[in-house]
């Protein structure tokens, strides 16, 4: 009987997910497969366990969805649809050919992302809403419009992925990732379970392409970033950043994972933008003390990542990273390019931070206030003002 | 990205409702309900309002843990907030795509405000 048990258990995602992957409507299908997994518990004690315990269990369950789906109209089309629909089956690539066709490019960024996070993802209309701060009836029309665009268009499942189409891919999966660890807004409780639902897509996708070294290295990039949240913010909610964080409180086991998966990686596929970004984590990660990161390692693949894919972003943080090896007066003078709006803020806490490292107090105080003037985010301006206040 | 579009109310907005028809304001007043109709349905819709009369107001303050309130606006405030959508789209360019929709900017303008993003900070 416990073999049983544990047979169901490792069946029961699989079917779940192909049940879903035919029917839609996770609610419903979840019920069809309990039925079904309590149909097993009864008859196969006395006929035995099936040659194919999955694929019964996906019949028996797809009947039973067919069944409640046609309860509600005619009772002669249940009967025709239930004897021409051939049950849905487990294949070992339907969940690439899902997170292409839901990240197809006739369907905008927000609809990809919602539309995955309810086909691939398995979440209900009212679990995305929570986590996108979304109003349900919002996210419901979302989907439902996805899915019309994708009918329209004509798109159908594709089993091979052109690597601009993976690309889109990862773009989402990181998406979803960033909006469950970026705490801008929200409940922190929900926006975990965005996160924790990218990385477990990534991994599937990692475990269908294993060879490909940008999606080894988005995996990598999440588990490196994700393994320091227990220490990112303090219990006021306040944003601890990196160099204060306690290392101590960050996932040891997440980042042996992912410190060994960028390294196999890096050695064996060609080199692209987020297998340097998660290079970059690891070496963050490994250093047991601020004082031990090897910011020229670090400066090198800001050299590479601003080569692959420049950004301002980027920009500002090789500033930082050459800072650290090389002293604060070469940066303070790159600071001056770096004029795009959005980053006005943050390039006032950089210069800030380096006017602090060569020792000009007072204009870092300036510095530390104008930028905890220019953002927006309560926890970053109480940083910014404690940094200004340290310096009096 | 979540975006605000901003809906202003000023000396120049309310010099053009001056030289309104019934009809033109009652379009006004439509195109408004039928904007936030079309972006539920279009799945951006986060959330829209319509803010009362500023002569309604009331200002909140607290002081030594003692919550005071005054009336206001202040009589010399030209411009106030008379309403807003939010929305969550791909980009800029939607957003602006959807303000343009707004009745008012055909006769005024309207605001399109980024909402925060910290979604590039290395923390």
């Amino acid at each position: 009987m416990g073999d049983l048990t544990a047979l169901l258990r490792e069946c029961t995602p699989q079917v779940l997910a192909a049940v879903v992957r035919r029917y839609g409507d996770f609610e419903a299908c979840e019920d069809a497969v309990q039925e079904a997994l309590i149909a097993a518990v009864q008859q196969w004690p006395v006929s035995g366990v099936p040659e194919q315990p999955r694929s019964w269990l996906i019949t028996v369950a797809a009947r039973r969805r067919v069944e409640t789906l046609r309860n509600e109209t005619a009772r002669r089309r249940r009967e025709e649809t239930v004897r021409h629909d051939p049950a849905p089956e487990v294949r070992g690539d339907d969940e690439l050919a899902l997170l292409l066709l839901c990240c197809h490019p006739a369907l905008s960024v927000p609809a990809q992302v919602t539309l995955t996070l309810r086909a691939v993802g398995g979440l209900t209309t009212a679990e995305i809403a929570r986590a996108l701060l979304l109003p349900e009836a919002t996210v419901g029309q979302r989907i439902s419009r996805a899915k019309q665009r994708i009918r329209e268009s004509g798109v159908g499942f594709e089993r091979s992925a052109p690597e601009e189409r993976l690309t889109a891919v990862r773009h989402v999966l990181y998406l979803i990732f960033n909006e469950g660890h970026t705490a801008s807004s929200g409940d922190a409780l929900n926006r975990v379970e965005l996160t924790r639902e990218a990385i477990r897509l990534t991994r599937q996708l990692h475990r269908r392409l294993p060879d490909d070294g940008e999606t080894a290295g988005l995996l990598a990039l999440m588990l490196l970033t994700d393994a320091r949240r227990p220490a990112r913010t303090g219990p006021d909610g306040a944003l601890i950043p990196l160099a204060e964080q306690d290392r101590g409180r960050w996932d040891a086991g997440m980042i042996a994972e992912g410190v060994a998966l960028i390294t196999r990686t890096l050695a064996s596929a060609p080199i692209g933008p987020v297998q340097v970004q998660a290079a970059i984590a690891a070496i963050h990660d490994e250093a047991a003390r601020p004082e031990d990161t090897d910011w020229p390692q670090i400066l090198i693949l800001y050299g590479m990542l601003h080569a692959l894919a420049p950004s301002p972003v980027v920009t500002l943080n090789r500033i930082v990273a050459s800072a650290m090896v090389h002293g604060p007066e070469p940066g303070l003078a790159a600071l001056d390019r770096v004029t795009e709006v959005p980053m006005r803020h943050r390039v006032a806490a950089v210069r800030a931070h380096l006017l602090e490292m060569a020792g000009d107090h007072s204009g870092a105080r300036e510095q530390y206030r104008l930028a905890a003037r220019l953002t927006l985010s309560r926890p970053e301006q109480r940083y910014l003002e404690s940094r200004a206040v340290r310096l009096h | 990205m979540k975006y605000l579009i901003l809906i202003q109310s000023n000396p120049q907005s309310l010099a053009v409702w001056e030289t309104l028809t019934d009809q033109q304001r009652t379009d006004f007043g439509l195109g408004h309900l039928r904007l936030t109709e079309e972006m539920r349905d279009a799945g951006v819709l986060v959330v829209s309002e319509g803010l009362g009369d500023p002569a309604l107001a009331v200002q909140v303050s607290v002081r030594d843990g003692r919550t005071i309130t005054s009336d206001g606006p202040y009589a010399e405030v030209k411009e106030h907030l008379a309403g807003f959508y939010l929305i969550d789209v791909a980009d800029l360019d939607e957003a602006v795509a959807w303000a343009a929709k707004a009745p008012d900017a055909a006769y005024t303008r309207v605001e399109v405000r980024p909402i925060l993003d910290m979604s590039t900070w290395e923390i």
